[in-house]
């Protein structure tokens, strides 16, 4: 019956937990420690922290750890697919409507609607990831790595995946926390 | 080779997104819309929005919708293993090998020093959204909606989700035959 509750540990948090991953820790956390009790309040933190501190999304990243923990490759799987599944399902079954009436008025209007709704939240994102750099960090380094990315990204074009493994590795020997 | 390009764009998003779900849409966008040009910044922003109004992770829900769009279900699966798999499979692997990695302050460190660079993406992506927008809609109209908007997730608390379905059950509502704009939240 593993299996069973990997599923419903991942799937209620999934379903309810609005605003993305963070939201679904805390979730995430009620089933796994008090409900089915798989581990403790502190180890629960540590695989938390090192989720953290790894690339891509958190809620996925827990819910392939704790389910392979529980349940092997195959509670991993289900784990992940009880998160993923059922907003994509829904999301592909809303977006295919959506254009199948892609050519009337009232959907480009739509499109058009609902775009600087998704600049502020892209706003609201920014300043957050600003603001947490400013805590962690200081206005000074904040000031120099936004300078310095700004400018390789966007005035001389380097590509993403070098300036985020530049950022990395200095912040590994500048910004470790004594 | 559309599966293997699948595979490598969303294998670098889930290798770079530090920062989660949010940090991950800059990357999406530079792929899908820039690299690959699977979609146009339109329809990236249309599923932004919807993406927006649903639970789960943003990111997975991306990766799976246009994975699913540019090549059908093996390609939204392609896309969502590239996605996570990876990042899984180094978690448990460091799990099971170091119990005490967050010890080092240096990890923490690569952490603090990738946020402003994800900062600046985003702010680069908001623009590019906002010039969009003042295309589309005119100036006024685009920062009428920015403030009510604002006012409604920051200053009422709503969640996104409701302005975002507020908006859409607005325009479906309205009678054809635009040009006199009210505002209108949603609340569902």
């Amino acid at each position: 019956m593993v299996y069973w509750e990997i599923f419903l540990a991942f799937f209620i948090p999934g379903i309810i937990g609005y605003g993305g991953g963070p939201a679904t820790i805390p979730l995430i956390e009620y089933e796994v420690v008090h409900r089915y009790n798989w581990m403790g309040v502190e180890e629960f933190g540590e695989v938390l922290a090192l989720g953290n501190a790894l690339p891509g999304p958190i809620a996925t990243k827990m819910a392939g750890y704790i389910g392979y923990m529980e349940g092997g490759i195959v509670g991993a799987s289900i784990g992940v697919f009880a998160t993923v599944a059922p907003s994509l399902i829904l999301m592909i079954v809303l977006l295919g409507l959506l254009y199948k009436f892609k050519d009337s008025p009232k959907v480009k209007r739509l499109s058009m609607i609902v775009r600087p709704t998704i600049a502020v939240l892209l706003g609201v994102m920014t300043y957050r990831f600003f603001a947490t750099s400013y805590i962690d960090n200081g206005w000074m380094q904040t000031g120099i790595l936004l300078v310095a990315s700004f400018l390789l990204l966007e005035k001389w074009k380097v590509h993403p995946a070098y300036v985020i493994i530049g950022s990395l590795l200095y912040g590994a020997l500048f910004l470790a926390p004594s | 080779m559309t599966q293997r390009d699948l595979f490598l764009a969303f294998f670098r998003v889930g290798m770079l997104g530090y920062g989660g779900g949010p940090a991950s849409i800059p990357l999406i966008h530079k792929e899908v819309v820039e690299k690959y040009a699977w979609m146009n910044s339109e329809e990236f922003s249309d599923t932004l929005a919807i993406g927006n109004t649903l639970p789960g992770p943003i990111a997975t829900k991306m990766a799976g919708y246009i994975g699913y769009r540019v090549a059908g279900i093996s390609g939204m699966i392609n896309a969502i293993i590239a996605t996570i798999v990876p990042t899984i499979v180094l978690m448990i692997l460091l799990l099971v090998s170091l119990a005490s990695f967050r010890e080092y302050p240096w990890v923490q460190g690569m952490t603090n020093g990738v946020l402003p660079v994800v900062g600046v993406m985003l702010a680069v992506l908001t623009w590019q959204f906002f010039s969009k927008s003042k295309e589309g809609l005119g100036l006024g109209y685009s920062l009428l909606l920015v403030g009510l908007t604002i006012l409604f997730i920051s200053g009422l608390g709503l969640h996104p989700a409701f302005v975002i379905a507020g908006l859409l059950l607005f325009v479906f509502l309205k009678k054809e035959k635009p040009s006199q704009e009210h505002e209108k939240g949603g609340v569902m």
